[in-house]
Order: C-alpha cells, then sequence, then structure tokens
C-alpha cells in the first residue's frame, strides 16, 4: 500500500493543482517562476547548499544552471520525438551538435567558412554573419536535418528507428571531425559569437564571467517554448502523436495522416534540439566535436525516461537531476557512472512510469495495479 | 481560454441504447438512399502468398443501404474491410468509391473520401479517454496543424453565441476573432459527447479507453468511425461476445446509424441479427462470392445452407 501511495504522490499534487483556482496557480506559478530567476543570487541558508559552488573545486553556480535549462530545452523536445509520437530517437545530440556548429560556423570570424567568405566577397576580417542571423541558420539548419532524417526513416518502425537516428547522430560528430576544411577538425572553432547586449564595465553584456544573464536568458526562452509545446499538446497535433503512438494503423485509418505529423514532431524536437545547441555554443564561445559524443544522446533520453515521458513537468525533473546532481557532488566524480547506472536501474524497478509520469500512464499504472489485486483476489 | 468543464456536466446515460432526440444535430450530408452505387467491388482477388484470400470478389454497395456481409470464419470478410480501407491492396481488380479508384490509396486518404471502419479485435486508443478517441475521429474532418496550434493563425469572426462570457476575453474575440484552433476543438468537444450519448456511452466519456468494458469498447469504436463523417461505414463483426439483449440494442443502434444517412457494411456472424437488419445480405465462403441477395433469398439459398451447416449461429 505504501509503494502505492508513493507512486501516486507526484499524481495527486498534479490534482489538487488542478483543481486549485486560477488566480491560485497563477500566484503559484508567478513564484515558482520568480523563485527559479532568483536562483543564482541564492545564498540563504539552509537553502544555499543547493549551490554548486560551495567548495573551491564546485562549478560556476550560475553557469550549472544555464546547462540545466539548456537541457531542460533538449528534454522539453526529445519529450515531443519520445514521450508524445512515441518515436525512439537515439540520435538527438546531433542537432544539437548542428545547432552549436551552425553559429559556430557562420558566427566566428576565425570560422573557415567565414573565412572563405570574407575573401570571395571581399570583406574586412572582423566580417562574420550577425548573431541574430545565426539563429534562423540554425534553426534552418536542424529543421532541415530533421526533415532529411525524418522523411525516408519516419516509416520504419520501432528499433530500426533507433538504430538509424543512433548513427545519424554520430554521422554528425564524425563529420564535424573530419571535415578540417570546413570544421577545423578536432581543433574546433573559436570565437562563437555571443548575443549583442548593452557593454557593462567595458565587459559586453553576455560574456564568460557574467554566467547569471546567460541563464536568464535561457530560462527566458525555456518559459516560451514549454508554453508552446503545451499548445501544441492539447491541440489536434497532440492527439494525433498520441493515437500514432497507441496504434498507428488504427490512427491511419482513423484520418490521422500519420507520416505527416511523425515528421513535425522530428522537425519540432530538431528545432529545439538545434536551438538548444546554439545556445550552449554560443556560451562556450567555443565548439569542438568532442562535446557532442554518444554518450549525450542517451543522457538526453534517459532525462526524458527517468523524469516521466510524456510530461513537462517530468522531463523538467529528469534534465534538472541528471544535470545538477553529478555537478553537485563532482567530489565523488569517479562514482558518476555507478550512480547514474544504480539510479537508472532503480527508477526502472520502482517507478517504470517515471518520476513525475503523465497523468494517463500514472493512471494506466493504477489500474494495472488494480486489475493484478482483483486476479490475487480471486484466486 | 475558457474551457468547457467537462466532467461534470456529463449526463448519466442509460445503458440500454434508445432513440435520442439528437439525430438531425449529428446528421451528415448525404444524397440520401437513393440506391446509387457508392462503393463497388470489382473482380478484387487478394493473395497472401499461397493463401487466397479473396478470389475474384464482385459486389456493390447502394447508397442508403444496410449490406451484410457474412461467411465462415475465415472466408476472407475482414480481408475485404481491409482491401477497402486501404490496409491491403488488392492482387488484382479494382474497388471505386463515388466513382473513384481507391485500391491502393492510402488509409487516411480513404478516411478522408468518406469510408469509416471499426475493427473486429477492437484496437482503440487504450491510453486515451472515451472523448479523446472520439476527437480523434472528429480531428479527421479538422484541419489545425503545428503552425495553427501554435499561433492561433486562422482568426475567424465569430458568431453572437460563440462569444465568451467574460468581458476581456469578449473584447478581445470580438476585434481578432477566434482561432480555427479554438472553434474545432470546441465543435469537436461537442460532437464527440453528442457521438458517446449516441451511442449510449456518454457517462464512462472521460474514463481511458483501456478500463472501459467490452461492450463499451465495442460501442466506442463505432462512435469514433462516426466522427469521421464516414458516407460508408464499415463493421466488423460489432455485436461479437454479445448477449442476445445487447444483439438486440446494437441492432438498433445499426439502423439508427442508417437514419442518420450513412451507408452501413455489416460483418456479423449471427444470422438472426443479420437477418433482421440488413437489406441485402453478400456471402463469402472460401474468398468467394457464393450468394448476394435479400435477406429471404439468402436465407433460403442452399449454397449458403451448405456453408452454414454444423456452425453453430454464434461461432466467432
Ligand atoms: N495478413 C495476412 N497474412 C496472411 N494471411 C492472411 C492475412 N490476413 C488474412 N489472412 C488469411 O486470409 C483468410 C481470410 O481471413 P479473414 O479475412 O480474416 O477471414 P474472416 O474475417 O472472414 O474470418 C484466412 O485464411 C487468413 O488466414
Ligand atoms: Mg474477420
Amino acid at each position: 500500500m505504501s509503494q502505492l501511495t508513493a507512486a501516486y504522490r507526484g499524481l495527486r499534487i498534479g490534482d489538487r493543482w488542478d483543481a486549485a483556482p486560477k488566480p491560485v496557480r497563477w500566484f503559484g506559478l508567478l513564484l515558482v517562476v520568480a523563485f527559479a530567476y532568483y536562483l543564482p543570487y541564492l545564498n540563504i541558508l539552509p537553502f544555499a547548499y543547493i549551490r554548486t559552488d560551495l567548495t573551491p573545486s564546485g562549478s560556476d553556480w550560475a553557469s550549472v544552471l544555464f546547462l540545466v535549462v539548456v537541457y531542460m530545452i533538449v528534454a522539453v523536445g526529445l519529450n515531443v520525438v519520445i514521450g508524445l509520437a512515441g518515436l525512439l530517437d537515439l540520435g538527438y545530440v546531433g542537432f544539437y551538435a548542428l545547432g552549436a556548429y551552425s553559429i559556430a560556423l557562420f558566427g566566428s570570424k576565425s570560422s573557415p567558412v567565414v573565412e572563405a567568405l570574407q575573401v570571395k566577397f571581399g570583406l574586412s576580417e572582423e566580417w562574420a554573419v550577425p548573431f541574430a542571423a545565426c539563429i534562423p541558420i540554425a534553426i534552418v539548419m536542424s529543421l532541415v536535418a530533421g526533415v532529411i532524417l525524418g522523411a525516408p526513416t519516419l516509416r520504419l518502425r520501432g528499433d530500426y528507428l533507433a538504430i538509424v537516428t543512433l548513427g545519424f547522430g554520430e554521422i554528425i560528430r564524425i563529420t564535424a571531425r573530419n571535415l578540417d576544411g570546413v570544421t577545423n577538425g578536432a581543433a574546433g572553432i573559436t570565437q562563437v559569437p555571443t548575443p549583442p547586449g548593452p557593454e557593462i564595465d567595458g565587459r559586453q553584456f553576455f560574456n564568460t564571467i557574467d554566467a547569471e544573464r546567460w541563464y536568464w536568458l535561457a530560462l527566458t526562452i525555456l518559459i516560451l517554448i514549454i508554453w508552446l509545446a503545451r499548445r501544441l499538446e492539447h491541440s489536434r497535433v497532440g492527439r494525433a502523436w498520441l493515437a500514432i503512438r497507441e496504434d498507428e494503423d488504427a490512427a491511419a485509418v482513423m484520418g490521422v495522416a500519420g507520416f505527416k505529423f511523425k515528421l513535425w514532431a522530428f522537425a519540432i524536437g530538431a528545432t529545439l534540439g538545434g536551438f538548444a545547441g546554439l545556445l550552449f555554443g554560443s556560451k562556450q564561445q567555443y565548439v569542438e566535436p568532442n562535446a557532442f559524443m554518444v554518450q549525450l544522446s542517451f543522457l538526453f533520453v534517459a532525462m526524458v525516461v527517468i523524469g516521466g515521458s510524456g510530461n513537462i513537468a517530468g522531463v523538467l525533473l529528469g534534465a534538472f537531476l541528471l544535470t545538477y546532481l553529478p555537478e553537485r557532488f563532482r567530489e565523488f566524480v569517479e562514482w558518476r557512472p555507478f550512480a547514474f547506472g544504480v539510479a537508472l536501474v532503480a527508477v526502472m524497478i520502482l517507478r517504470p512510469q517515471g518520476l513525475v509520469p503523465s497523468r494517463r500512464r500514472a493512471r494506466e499504472f493504477e489500474d494495472r495495479r488494480h486489475e493484478a489485486e482483483e486476479a490475487a483476489a480471486d484466486v | 481560454m475558457s474551457e468547457p468543464t467537462h466532467g461534470s456536466t456529463v449526463e448519466q446515460e442509460e445503458v440500454v441504447l434508445k432513440d435520442t432526440s439528437d439525430h438531425d444535430e449529428i446528421a451528415i450530408e448525404t444524397t440520401g438512399p437513393d440506391g446509387s452505387v457508392l462503393l463497388e467491388v470489382d473482380h478484387v482477388t487478394l493473395r497472401f502468398g499461397g493463401v487466397v484470400a479473396l478470389n475474384d470478389v464482385n459486389f456493390q454497395i447502394r447508397r442508403g443501404e444496410i449490406l451484410g456481409l457474412i461467411g465462415p470464419n475465415g472466408a476472407g470478410k475482414t480481408t475485404c474491410f481491409n482491401a477497402m480501407t486501404g490496409v491491403y491492396t488488392p492482387t488484382e481488380g479494382k474497388i471505386r468509391f463515388k466513382g473513384t479508384e481507391i485500391a491502393g490509396t492510402k488509409p487516411h486518404k480513404i478516411n478522408q473520401l468518406g469510408i469509416a471502419r471499426t475493427f473486429q479485435n477492437i484496437r482503440l486508443f487504450p491510453e486515451m479517454s472515451a472523448m479523446e478517441n472520439v476527437m480523434v475521429g472528429c480531428d479527421a474532418r479538422h484541419k489545425t496543424s503545428v503552425p495553427g496550434a501554435l499561433f492561433r493563425i486562422y482568426r475567424q469572426r465569430p458568431k453572437e453565441e460563440e462569444l465568451p462570457d467574460n468581458g476581456i476575453r469578449r473584447a478581445f474575440a470580438k476585434v481578432f476573432g477566434i482561432s480555427r484552433h479554438t472553434l474545432e476543438e470546441r465543435a469537436g468537444r461537442r460532437r464527440s459527447m453528442e457521438l458517446l450519448r449516441f451511442v449510449g456511452i456518454a457517462d464512462r466519456a472521460h474514463e481511458l479507453a483501456r478500463n472501459l468494458p467490452y461492450g463499451y469498447q465495442r460501442r466506442l469504436e463505432i462512435a469514433r468511425a462516426l466522427a469521421t463523417e464516414p458516407e460508408l461505414i464499415c463493421l466488423d463483426e460489432p455485436a461479437a461476445g454479445f448477449n442476445p439483449a445487447e444483439k438486440e440494442d446494437l441492432m438498433g443502434l445499426i439502423r439508427r446509424i442508417r437514419d442518420l444517412g450513412h451507408t452501413v457494411l455489416v460483418i456479423e456472424h449471427d444470422m438472426k441479427l443479420v437477418l433482421g437488419v440488413t437489406d441485402r445480405i453478400v456471402v463469402l465462403e472460401f474468398g468467394q462470392k457464393i450468394a448476394e441477395g435479400t435477406p429471404d433469398e439468402v436465407a433460403r439459398n442452399p449454397k449458403v445452407i451448405a456453408a452454414y451447416l454444423g456452425e453453430p449461429d454464434d461461432a466467432a
């Protein structure tokens, strides 16, 4: 019984939330958002213990927060693909890398691409594609990659799609490493541009020191993305995705254009992945192929699955835990893979539907238990 | 956006199907039972490797009729449905719907043309509520896609009764109109509820499909198919596993579906049900058509009697 209660705590909080009057919900949401913006300055004990920079060797707190939010964007995007449309994408890092490389290749003064453009059009050595123009480039690059990868492969089912996407992620990384003339190969690209902003104290607004500004920027974008993702989820499109995930053939006979909606899911996922990569590359001001190893894809999938596939709150939590915990407990760095493995197995055994399951999945889980109990009672 | 609170407003509906008054509300546009040919199965053969599931099958469905498709187990009835709804492509022959060749067309395109079906082995979307299942059906006639859902574009000037009550929202809707997404969602919810009431399962509209009792699931499949506004609805053994009282209800439901203006094709094993509800019957055996005619003619046909000899009435 206690297991049962534990399993539905998340659900009941959600229900209580839904039952609350609208002003209360808005106020609660406002508090959460305000707290999120305040986080970099958090210094009141005992809450300050969540900071990652308590020891001299700790990571910069605001930078950790930034990475958490970037991975949250990744998780929301991947959730559309895996959680809603039910497509297992194991190469998501490919889109993340494409986003980061788009801004590096076109925005950096020292990228071979920009240097070639400078020579060709007789531009000054200081010229590069402006940051604002790099955003649509990154979006289009990842979107097009999503469509090019999706168009032939989305007709495949389950396992095949997983294998093809796994390969895609590696192809992007290996191409980036080997295409010396375009990407500088393993050396990577430096001088990746940052968003424009007023100069303060003789420094650019977005610089390597004031990481909290990056965090606020990413957080604002994340909130916007969540708002849009929820709109999709509660629309004809979201229903089509669920129907495809549940029974693709029955959905087709009911008039759902399966391929079209799967391609949309893939393209939306790719775009969000690319956008997250762009933020990451811009903050680092340096992009290199080794930042996009296949392990990162697995980490992304783990965020979605551990947090609760199909539920935005769940995947946000998943992204937070899997990014934050390793940074907070850096001193145990050699234990990291072990702890990760144990946590993964524990979640899969104790809460197969994820930490904060979608209400749908939680209900399903509850029914299965009831059925099992009834069956046991019959014997 | 003020969501109509569904959940609390669902009236308790009797389980037994009864004549409801909202027929004309969900009636579709139709040419009526004028007897013209709606669907034509033209010498269709369908092989699975060595198995000939359909062998030169040839029959027509006329507008507004209830056509029964019967035959022993393995006769090729379900395969015939699959060929008509785009799941399989006939090896030979043609299938024409309203004069258009549809063999080889994608299933969702065929649905858009106006054919819907249910499945012999129920295939609902188990983790979606009954209402959501029907809304997926309604979505077949809606247009909102990703841009429309994201940015709420395609705004339309609302009619007076569509305006929200809330003052600010009302003013906003008056100035900027209401998005196609919102209007479609509302229409879908309303229509889904009507259809659930029509098939008699509105009392459990918000339960997951997988939790519904068997009889409810069968009826939910019918509601979901009706939601796509088909001209032709194909029911694959809708009464399988029903008791006599439920079968009686189902016969009433099938008639009411026809009265709404749909043409009905029904596969059924129970001879009493088939003879009672259909206008005409096509009989298949081993993939071949062995008889066709009115219920009386078919019941007297020696070939049919031979085919069914020893077959209990409700053999699955
Ligand atoms: N996908 C398939 N692959 C191979 N054989 C099939 C397939 N579908 C149906 N069949 C065969 O076609 C024949 C007709 O099956 P079916 O149409 O399901 O019969 P019915 O619905 O009349 O009981 C059976 O012999 C069945 O084994
Ligand atoms: Mg069958």
